[in-house]
């Protein structure tokens, strides 16, 4: 079984459950990925499946891209990322073959991975959660950072102390989020919870170890 | 239809009433007690705003309860929501009627709709 795949974040919604209550879900499509290449521990050093996501013009990949994808002689794709796997599995896979969201069951748990919304050069209010100080009663400290330490000992700055500074825009992984629903007609996994990223952004799907 | 909008589609509920802001409407609300037990509670007022589209969208109910205004919001296709009555439509001339909460007594009421 291959233990991951490549999806696209469509959207939040909520669903009702039974009992009445709402859930937040987030709407993934999920696949269908091809089989780019096998990589083997004798050829490549260690065993992965690579998958290719999102059909694309020939004319849009380059031409080292174009030329590997014509090895598998399943058009090209957008993305390419790479899923270990296990070496007895290795082999029943072949290249050109097709990976659905059938690989997911309803009520199984998974990781997801994403690249976070980029908040540009955040405070520290923002980025760490920091109280701020007061904004009315003569004060002027209202969202600054405040003592970054104490006075001739250390006489420096402890290393890690939390700053303002770039937030956002990296990889960022939600784990144990369960599948609400399977759907092979329109490719699409419901997530419970909320996903890293944009709509439309790339996401990974692995299955919980 | 893209795929969104079918899995909010598949949440909605179409058996309920027109209704619009301004409306005298009741609500009837299913609450649960404790395990297995379940009663119906009614909620009369005035709907002063509807928000939000396909399964997102809610309602709020406006009434005077011994002289204390009292908010409630529903979520429109919660299954909890039993049934809505609607007693009448109200004359009203904007969609948010929160100028309402400022007025008390016969100033607050609402025309009826002919």
């Amino acid at each position: 079984m291959i233990r991951g795949m490549l999806a696209r974040k469509l959207g939040t919604a909520r669903i009702f459950s039974e009992e009445g209550h709402s859930i937040p879900v987030t709407v993934v499509e999920t696949g269908p990925c091809t089989i780019i290449q096998k990589k083997t521990r004798e050829k490549d050093g260690y065993n992965a499946i690579q998958l290719g996501f999102m059909p694309q013009k020939e004319s849009r990949v380059t031409k080292p891209e174009a030329g590997h994808f014509k090895k598998a002689g399943k058009g090209c794709y957008r993305y390419l990322r790479e899923f270990s796997i296990d070496d007895e599995e290795l082999e029943s896979y072949e290249v050109g073959q097709e990976i659905t969201v059938e690989n997911f069951e309803v009520g199984e748990k998974i990781d997801v991975a994403g690249i976070s919304k980029g908040r540009g050069f955040a405070g520290v209010i923002k980025r760490h959660g920091f109280h701020g100080g007061k904004d009315t009663h003569g004060s002027m400290s209202h969202r600054v950072v405040g003592s970054i330490g104490a006075s001739s000992f250390p006489s420096r700055v402890i290393k890690g102390k939390k700053m303002p500074g770039h937030m956002g825009n990296s990889r960022v992984t939600v784990k144990n989020l369960t599948i609400l629903d399977v759907r092979p007609d329109e490719n699409v996994l419901v997530l419970k919870g909320s996903v890293p990223g944009s709509k439309n952004g790339l996401l990974l799907i692995h299955k919980c170890l | 239809m893209d795929v969104m909008e079918l899995i909010e589609r598949e949440q909605m509920r179409g058996d309920l009433p027109d209704f619009r802001p301004g409306d005298k409407v009741k609500i009837h609300v299913k609450i649960k007690e404790g395990e297995e037990k379940e009663r119906i509670q009614v909620f009369e007022g005035i709907v002063i705003r509807m928000r939000g589209s396909l399964a997102d969208a809610t309602f709020t109910v406006r009434k005077v309860s011994y002289g204390v205004g009292v908010e409630r919001t529903f979520l429109f296709h919660s299954p909890r929501i039993d049934r809505i009555e609607v007693i009448s439509h109200g004359k009203v001339r904007r969609a948010k009627l929160y100028y309402l909460r400022k007025l008390s007594g016969k100033a607050a009421r609402i025309k009826e709709k002919r």
